[in-house]
Formats: structure tokens, C-alpha cells, sequence
């Protein structure tokens, strides 16, 4: 079942992949991709509901006009799927993975548990500005937004930031690892926080078991 | 509630522009205006956060008188461009290129204020051949981050002002402008502009408000908020400022005030490119060029001359 969250001037896309009892697990998608139309095999051992949420300029969700992504936008359309769901374990591949560190540390009394995942947009812009601006991009009114593709492979992500969420999530959840990372890439920012304080490594099975046992706590 | 319209409020020097026109950026409709002959040399007016073009109307017409063409815009989101869906400091930058583009595909010069001076200081580092010269009142980089580019840099990252921002996402489509008096509104915006004349605030209310059967309200997208957060670094702005390659003049305030910039006059002196001129204004706050319009653009003019 697909219902519309209202994210600003958006309309999101949220996907029931699986209704039912028990914690809520919830998908976020990388850079281009949208979400599955059933629960994908590696997390169909979650013992909850499974949703899924395209962000804004993908999927069935809004594409608007004239760009202005960045990861931050993107927490602000998790953030309105986690308010739909009160508390949720976060499963981002990639891009997606990048938005749940987000806002595991933004939301951490609501994030239970985030696992950062392989997928596309994982690495982002890097760590320093380059002077660049996007004059335009060739088409519009396609998903994914040609806009998104382009924002959102140049969007920064300095080590020290991404560092602070970390430690927001550590002080905030009450989980003694609050992120888990079964992304085998490590771009800078991942290895900022990898293996610092509150972050494990683990396989995406074991990460979904961890949290589904620990994080509703 | 019956409503009065007022009389049209005028301000000595104030002269609304001679032209609109509409620029799109990529879907995104931005509300250009012009001063001065449509035949003469272009030079552009970028505003702050928060503003809106109109609020040029004093300043700009020196320019022009002066012969120049003086085209200014208004940001998306604010006075009367397009609500966007979707803000950012890069799709900011886009645009400005957008109106630069829709005027000439040669060099310009470019007077910048505030948020809009590290626009175009990006703009001009990206495309170092864009721009002729650029002044920019009091928006020079500080290490002090700015309120009206808070969506861009990373301050406040505590769990309080994040939570703050994502609570207002969350009912940003909901949001609307609170209505007043013409009064009203000019008194709230005195809070951001402490320094400048009531008269002067009124007129504004005017130019950058709407006027609503309940009401007047101003045309900035509610759903724009202070108090956001992004990765940017100021420090990055400093370091990178030494490499600009154009003439560069800067008007730095000596009063702090809400919306001030915070730039030290001296902390800035060793991150200026080569033959760059850093002017400090005495006792003047953050709106340089509406406090002493004529100072500033005598000092714009003799730059460009």
C-alpha cells in the first residue's frame, strides 16, 4: 500500500511493504533508485513492519522544479515518515545510508538503531567545497530528478560533520551503537566514523537482529 | 474586519524600479527588475536573506542615474519569485546566474549585500570570467557564521536547534505569514533592522508585503526559517577568498545588529586578494547602503569607473 506523507511543498511516497506487529523497519533509498515493491530479501528476517519511503525527486514522489537537494532536505523527508511511524530502526542504502546517520542523530530518541548500507550516492561531494554551480540540467519531469542526480553526487560531507550526528545519536538513544555499518565502501566520512564510539561493524543480518531485539528500548 | 487601504507610502530617494520582467530558472519563476536605460552598461544588485530587491529602491536609483543599467532580483521564495519547493545555497547561486544569463553572456559587475556576497563570491570563484568587479556590503566571509546563510554553514548542531528544524519541515506546508497592519509589520521588521528609519520600514511593508483582506503579510515563503544548518564551514569562504580574481571592494559595518554579518574589519584584511579594498563604515550597522546610500554608491561608482 502506497500512501502520501506531505513533506513542505512535497508529496512523498510511502511504501507499506509490510504491515502488521513489531518494531518498524524503514527503507531509505540511494542516489537515483527508489524504494522496492516488496520487502527485499536480506531484511525479510525482520520480525516487524517493513516501510519504505521515496525521497523527494524520486520514485512516485514529487519532482520539483529548479533543484536545491541537499542531505539535509532528505532527513527533513525521513524525518516526516518517522513522525508517521513514532520509532523506527533505519535501513539506507547509500545516499540513503548518509540520511539515516542523519537522522539517527537528529531524532535519536525516535531512531532505533541506523544501518548504513552499499548503494548508490554513498560517498557524496566528499570533504571540501570545489567552486562549482550547476548551470542547468538538459531535461525535467523524468525520475529520478536529473537535479537530484547531480545535487546530491556533489553534496558535501566533511568528516567533523558527520562526526557530530554520531555523537548526538550516542547522546540522544540511549543505544550503545546506535549506527551499524554493513557498507563494505568507505568513503571519508564513513571512515571518520568508523569504529568510533557508537558505531560497529556488522552484517546487515546481524545489524536487523541487533536492533530488533535492542532498539525498542 | 473591514480594511482601509492606505496610502501609497513614499520615501525620500525611493523610486520603484523602471522594469519587470520574469526570469526562469529551470522551472523556477524569478521576479527581475531593472533601473535606469535599457540601453546602458548592466550592473546587478544582489540581495541578503530574508530581502527582497525592492529593498534597492533607494540605492539603486543612484546607480542608475549614474548611467548604468541596474538589474536586480528577487530570490526564489522571497518578494515576488516563485515559492520554490525547494531552498538551498547552490540552487541560489544557480539562479543568480540564470538572471546574469537572461541580461548578457559577458563579464558584469556585481554589488552584492550580505548572504548575496557569498553567493557571488562563489559564483565568481566557479566562474572566474562571469564577473568584472565585485563590491560586496558587509558580506565578506567571517568566522562567524551569519544568520541569513544558516542553511548552509554548520553552527547550532545541537540536538535542540535540530530537532527545532525538522519540527518546522514538518509543518512547513501548513505555515502562513501572520497578518497585521502596514504598522505592524513594519515594527516587526524594525526587530531585524533596529537601525533603520520607521518611514523607511513602512515603505518596505509596502514593496515586500502583500495586501490580504485580513491584512497585510510578507511575501517570504514561510516555509524559509532562520536557525538551519548545513556543512559548510566558514573558514572554507576565508581561505578560498585569496585566490578571487577580480577587483574586489568591501564595506564592512563597525555595529553589530541582529542581522549583522560579525565581520572584524581587521580579521579579514589577511584573507584579501591581491589589490582589494576593504572600506570600514563607522557607526553604521549591517545595511550599509540604506543607512549612507549615497556614500555607498559614490564608492560603488568611483570602483566601476
Amino acid at each position: 500500500m502506497t500512501v502520501f506523507l506531505t513533506h513542505n511543498k512535497m508529496k512523498l511516497a510511502f511504501h507499506t511493504l509490510r504491515g502488521g506487529e513489531g518494531p518498524n523497519l524503514l527503507l531509505l533509498h540511494g542516489l537515483g533508485d527508489q524504494s522496492p515493491k516488496a520487502v527485499p530479501a536480506d531484511v525479510s528476517g525482520w520480525p516487524g513492519s517493513v516501510y519504505a519511503l521515496d525521497f523527494t525527486g524520486h520514485g512516485e514522489s514529487t519532482m520539483p522544479g529548479g533543484g536545491g537537494y541537499t542531505a539535509e532536505l532528505l532527513m527533513g523527508d525521513a524525518d516526516v515518515a518517522l513522525a508517521m511511524l513514532g520509532r523506527a530502526t533505519l535501513l539506507g542504502r547509500g545516499l540513503g545510508g548518509y540520511v539515516a546517520l542523519l537522522l539517527a542523530g537528529a531524532r535519536p530518541e525516535s531512531v532505533r538503531g541506523a544501518i548504513i548500507a552499499d548503494g548508490h550516492g554513498i560517498a557524496g561531494g566528499g570533504d571540501r567545497p570545489g567552486p562549482t554551480v550547476v548551470r542547468g540540467v538538459p531535461e525535467r519531469d523524468t525520475t529520478p530528478d536529473p537535479f537530484a542526480l547531480v545535487e546530491l553526487a556533489a553534496d558535501l560531507r566533511p568528516a567533523e560533520y558527520a562526526e557530530k550526528f554520531v555523537a548526538l545519536a550516542c547522546a540522544g538513544s540511549g543505544l550503545e551503537r546506535p549506527i551499524s555499518v554493513s557498507a563494505k565502501s568507505r568513503p571519508d566520512w564513513l571512515k571518520a566514523i568508523f569504529l568510533g564510539q557508537g558505531v560497529v561493524e556488522a552484517t546487515l543480518d546481524e545489524a536487523l537482529r541487533h536492533y530488533a531485539a535492542n532498539g525498542t528500548g | 474586519m473591514e480594511v482601509t487601504i492606505p496610502e501609497a507610502v513614499s520615501y525620500p530617494g525611493a523610486r520603484r524600479p523602471d522594469r519587470h520582467r520574469w526570469v526562469g530558472s529551470f522551472g523556477v519563476k524569478l521576479a527581475s527588475c531593472e533601473w535606469g536605460g535599457e540601453d546602458a552598461p548592466p550592473l546587478f544588485l544582489v540581495h541578503g536573506g530574508s530581502d527582497f530587491a525592492g529593498t534597492f529602491d533607494g540605492f539603486a536609483p543612484l546607480l542608475a542615474d549614474a548611467g548604468w543599467r541596474v538589474i536586480s532580483w528577487d530570490h526564489r521564495g522571497h518578494g515576488d519569485s516563485d515559492h520554490a519547493a525547494l531552498y538551498s545555497w547552490d540552487a541560489d547561486v544557480r539562479d543568480a546566474l540564470a538572471v546574469l544569463d537572461s541580461v548578457t553572456p559577458d563579464a558584469v559587475p556585481v554589488v552584492a549585500h550580505s548572504k548575496g556576497g557569498g553567493m557571488m563570491l562563489q559564483l565568481a570563484e566557479a566562474l572566474p570570467r562571469r564577473m568584472s568587479k565585485l563590491v560586496v556590503i558587509d558580506g565578506l566571509p567571517s568566522p562567524d557564521p551569519h544568520p541569513d546563510v544558516s542553511d548552509h554553514e554548520e553552527h547550532s548542531l545541537s540536538a535542540k536547534n535540530l530537532a527545532a528544524w525538522l519540527d518546522h519541515r514538518r509543518t512547513a506546508a501548513s505555515l502562513h505569514r501572520k497578518p497585521g497592519t502596514l504598522d505592524e509589520l513594519a515594527r516587526r521588521r524594525k526587530r531585524m533592522n533596529p537601525r533603520l528609519d520607521d518611514n523607511w520600514l513602512r515603505y518596505l511593508v509596502t514593496v515586500g508585503a502583500r495586501h490580504d483582506p485580513d491584512g497585510w503579510r510578507w511575501k517570504l515563503d514561510p516555509a524559509i526559517r532562520m536557525g538551519g544548518f548545513g556543512p559548510w564551514q566558514p573558514g572554507w569562504s576565508l581561505g578560498r577568498m585569496k585566490s578571487l580574481e577580480i577587483p574586489l571592494l568591501g564595506l564592512t559595518a563597525t555595529v553589530e545588529e541582529e542581522m549583522g554579518w560579525g565581520t572584524k574589519h581587521q580579521e579579514l584584511i589577511p584573507y584579501l586578494p591581491p589589490g582589494a579594498r576593504l572600506i570600514p563604515f563607522e557607526d553604521t550597522g549591517h545595511f550599509i547602503h540604506i543607512e549612507h546610500p549615497r556614500d555607498v554608491a559614490d564608492l560603488v561608482l568611483g570602483f566601476l569607473s
